[in-house]
């Protein structure tokens, strides 16, 4: 393993607004990043904490009315923000890749899988039509889809959930990534489905060594997969820590609160909530 | 698909059906007596008159004076014009590649512009020339078009004299009519200057015929378009690193075609059906303008006979865009 | 839920001020609506007093005056300011009554439309069975014919005049209100309320009427706007066929009819009535657009 001290992506002090009705809206403000190579990362947070929209804002697949500023967002040292469109788009979707929450409306249901996967590895790699199918069929016999021939050939609206997202992590490795961003990818699915997905994405992980943030608001899957976790809420950093740290001695009283409302911490025969009115954003650490 | 184009042929004969009664109650509901309409003459004598009754069965029971109508739309009988006659379908068979030929080059017109500037619209959404062109759209939209033809033709033929007032060609040009369309006939026949000639007169009305269809398919594909940028999976076409080009031109086009095409498909049904006010303009000798002339003359086997045949020709073109539709809607094709 | 029950009238009105503020914010938003609103308003104050704003007498011929040109042009005068037609009426006067005849097309047309249309598609979307399949299968063979098609063979029928002209139009439009009340009474009677409402024993004419109906509002009130708008052209297009209003009403149709033979040699008399035409319907598909942003904010919020 290299022994480069810097991280693989740096983000300082990321902020991004939106336009609305009244006024302009801050979904994020100031939150700071960073990951490691062959680190997970889990992003942790309630709707509306902006955990999604960090990662979006480093992709580039916010909306344009969207401002976003930054001191600095780095991939491998890399400043991403003052690049040309043209060296962005060489290091999305191959080096970087990302997987969603709703895997069978991510894919476009006018194409076949197989023309989906292939289409990644033409715009990134060199192989010719025939290297680019096998590679496809690697890619699918990898995220433990049977029968991958037949299933290139199929339509999105053909297949499940829990196939579509393996469809999905296929397209996302095809590059063989350093990083991959999960934005809640089993929120949508069954739960047995579930969790087969995440030991799929555990391996993975595993095997390539790459490096991954998990996006989740459950805590449950942060236990499993994670290395380090940031909990976010209304769009601001309220804690980071690795993990056992987080889950022996939570610092934030939010991230207690969070904890404490998992039904594996319930006591009494009340399950605790999360009391709203209290001012979590008023301590940092 | 094949479930699907059964349900749809299944649709089209009630429909058609419904036609019938309307082509055939149509003259029965007009004032004044059946026979002398259909004839087209005034006072007759009683013995023609008993003639022409039996002639056009009138003189049957209704519920049989309809089965023998349809019957004979079947097989091609229409009726007979009274001012030409000649038979009905004759005649239509004559006068509509005049509008084919006129309905397809403004379909043409209508989609190699309309397209473009409803995808550009929606692509820079809320820019100027968003705004010029949706303005612009809902201007041609809201025109009279028999009004927008003839300010045309004060401005092109009259003040500038580019364009001819009427007609398909000039008079000084007579030759074999082949396919009917008066652009590919004129280019087989050789003739020196017929070519452009017919160009230069169907130029005029083909612009006048385009424009609502024009505007209603750029504001279509605008908010098409609009609604497949926010889909997910042209995000994920983003994420993968595709160029802007091909987000845009190939995984969001393809999805906002779909109902784009219906739209387009309706739109060319409105026009085979006689591009009434059009025609009647340009002098443009097509359906829609006999069918005008013919009201006007109270031709009413052509009316009826017309009213028939337009009809299915529109539910007709109608079907073959569901099928397409089928066809380009993978979620039917496809199981 | 509120503790009185002596307020709930006056809570009602509130509610309705209410939304009836909220629909002005979205609206007013739109600037072209707006535009198109202040317009319309202007076009109904023309035609109300036509006859104080009007110079002359619509139909009055001046024997010396034939195609007089427009103020600004040489030959012209103010006192017949857009010009004379081909029998000496002042357009000006003509196109200020002519608002009169449109405005009460669009009104009457759809008026009639609606009320046909939508008891057609409340009956075919409540009762459904073969009551629904008649109705709709009625309304798919009107829609086979190209609509202006269908109300000239209509006219041809009642004999060519404005009231025949507005007659076949209704008949011609109605079918699109039907089909939306229908779908729009599927889906509503599908919903909690309607079905707690039937527990309750509400009958049927009272559940259509009051209960369902209301909340199917939205897409007819966009749906009579571009009816109003088709009106209008669609009478125009009669009148100018020789079909609809006939000579010498001042209906701007009518007049284009009357202008034909005369485009090469007077072009004012075939212009202004066209660019009436035009405003109006731009100024009413401007004021529905517009109601259609605001009525569903959720499908468009540019």
């Amino acid at each position: 393993m290299d022994q480069t001290m810097e991280p693989l992506l740096e983000v300082q002090n990321l902020s991004v607004s939106f336009p609305t009705a009244n006024g302009e809206t801050t979904v994020l403000h100031n939150a700071s990043y960073r990951i490691d190579r062959s680190e997970v990362l889990a992003i942790v947070g309630e709707s509306g904490s902006g955990k999604s929209v960090a990662m979006l804002a480093v992709m580039g697949l916010l909306p344009g009315t969207a401002r976003v500023t930054a001191d600095r967002i780095a991939f491998e040292g890399r400043d991403l923000v003052s690049m040309s469109e043209k060296e962005r788009r060489k290091i999305i979707g191959s080096e970087i890749s990302m997987i969603f929450q709703e895997p069978i409306a991510s894919l476009n249901p006018c194409f076949t899988a197989g023309f989906q996967i292939e289409e990644v590895l033409k715009q990134h790699t060199d192989l010719d039509k025939k290297g680019r199918h096998k590679r496809a069929v690697e890619l699918l016999e990898a995220v433990g889809l049977p029968n991958p021939e037949d299933r290139l050939k199929a339509y999105p609206h053909q297949m499940s959930g829990g196939q579509c997202q393996r469809i999905m992590i296929a397209i996302a490795m095809a590059c063989s990534p350093k990083l991959l961003i999960a934005d809640e990818p089993t929120t949508a699915l069954d739960v047995t489905i579930q969790k087969q997905i995440l030991e799929l994405l555990a391996r993975l992980q595993a095997e390539t060594g790459m490096a991954m943030i998990m996006i989740t608001h459950d805590m449950g899957v942060v236990a499993e997969t994670a290395d380090r976790v940031v909990v976010q809420y209304k769009g601001r950093k309220m804690e980071e820590a690795d993990v056992l740290s987080l889950f022996e001695n939570p610092k934030h009283a939010y991230t207690r609160a969070l904890l404490s409302a998992l039904p594996e911490n319930a006591t009494g025969d009340r399950l605790p909530t999360i009391d709203y009115s209290a001012d979590f954003t008023g301590e940092t650490l | 698909m094949l479930r699907f184009l059964f349900s749809k042929l299944l649709l089209i004969v009630p429909t058609f059906i419904g036609i019938t009664i309307v082509a055939f109650g149509f003259v029965r509901v007009l004032p004044g007596d059946p026979v002398l309409l259909l004839a087209g003459e005034r006072g007759m004598n009683p013995d023609r008159y008993q003639a022409l009754l039996h002639q056009f069965g009138y003189d049957r029971p209704i519920v049989v004076q309809y089965f023998d109508y349809v019957w004979g739309l079947l097989h091609g009988d229409f009726g007979i014009s009274i001012s030409t006659k000649q038979p009905v379908f004759q005649e239509f068979l004559n006068l509509f590649p005049a509008t084919a030929e006129l309905a397809i080059c403004a379909m043409f017109l209508a989609i190699i512009i309309g397209i473009p500037a409803g995808i550009l619209s929606a692509v820079k959404r809320g820019s100027i020339f968003d705004q010029a062109t949706m303005g612009i759209a809902l201007t041609g939209y809201s025109m009279p078009i028999f009004w927008w033809g003839l300010l045309l033709i004060i401005l092109f033929s009259g003040i500038l004299g580019w364009t001819p007032v009427s007609g398909r060609i000039s008079l000084f040009y007579y030759f074999p009519s082949v396919t009917g369309f008066m652009t590919i006939d004129s280019l087989l026949s050789g003739e020196k200057g017929a070519f452009t000639s017919a160009l230069s007169h169907l130029i005029l009305p083909s612009i006048v015929l385009a424009t609502i269809p024009l505007a209603v398919i750029a504001r279509q594909t605008r908010s098409a378009m609009l609604e497949v940028l926010g889909e997910d999976y042209v995000r994920t076409a983003r994420a993968k690193g595709l160029s802007h080009k091909r987000v845009i031109g190939v995984h969001a086009l393809r999805n906002a075609m779909i109902p784009v095409i219906t739209t387009i498909g309706l739109q060319i049904g409105m026009l085979m059906a006689g591009a009434i006010l059009t025609e009647t303009i340009f002098s443009w000798p097509g359906i829609g303008k006999w069918m005008i002339d013919s009201i006007s003359r109270r031709d009413y086997p052509v009316v009826q006979g017309g009213l028939v045949l337009i009809a299915a020709l529109v539910m007709f073109v109608n079907l073959v865009v569901d099928l397409l539709y089928g066809l380009i809607n993978p979620r039917i094709r496809h199981q | 839920m509120s503790d009185s029950t002596l307020g709930q009238p006056v809570q009602k009105r509130n509610v309705r001020l209410q939304m009836l503020a909220e629909f002005w914010h979205y609206f007013s938003q739109n600037k072209g609506a707006v535009v198109g609103l202040a317009i319309l308003i202007l076009l109904v104050l023309v035609a109300v007093f036509a006859p104080l704003l009007a110079p002359h007498n619509p139909i009055e011929q001046y024997r010396d005056m034939f195609l007089t040109p427009p103020f600004w042009q040489e030959g012209g005068t103010l006192s017949f300011p857009l010009g004379t037609d081909a029998v000496g009426r002042d357009i000006l006067s003509r196109l200020i009554y002519g608002s009169r005849y449109s405005l009460a097309i669009g009104l009457i047309v759809v008026s009639i439309a609606l009320l046909l249309g939508i008891t057609l598609g409340l009956l075919a979307g409540f009762f459904r069975g073969w009551v629904d399949v008649a109705i709709m299968r009625v309304m798919d063979v009107i829609l086979a014919f190209p609509p202006l098609l269908l109300a000239l063979v209509l006219v041809a029928v009642l004999g060519p005049g404005l009231f025949n002209a507005m007659i076949a139009i209704a008949l011609v439009l109605q079918p699109h209100f039907a089909r939306l009340t229908r779908a729009a009474v599927m889906a509503e009677a599908k919903r909690e309320y309607v079905v707690s409402a039937r527990v309750a024993g509400a009958r049927n004419v009272r559940l259509m009427f009051k209960t369902i109906l209301p909340n199917c509002l939205a897409p007819l009130i966009v749906q009579a706007t571009l009816s109003f708008s088709n009106a209008i052209l669609e009478a125009a297009a009669l009148g100018f066929l020789g079909m609809g209003a006939q000579p010498p009403t001042p209906e701007w149709g009518t007049m284009l009819a009357e202008a034909r033979e005369f485009i090469l040699r007077a072009w004012w008399v075939v212009t202004f009535p066209g660019l009436a035409i035009l405003i109006t319907v731009l100024a009413i598909n401007l004021v529905g657009d517009g109601l259609r942003d605001a009525l569903d904010p959720k499908l468009k919020r540019s």
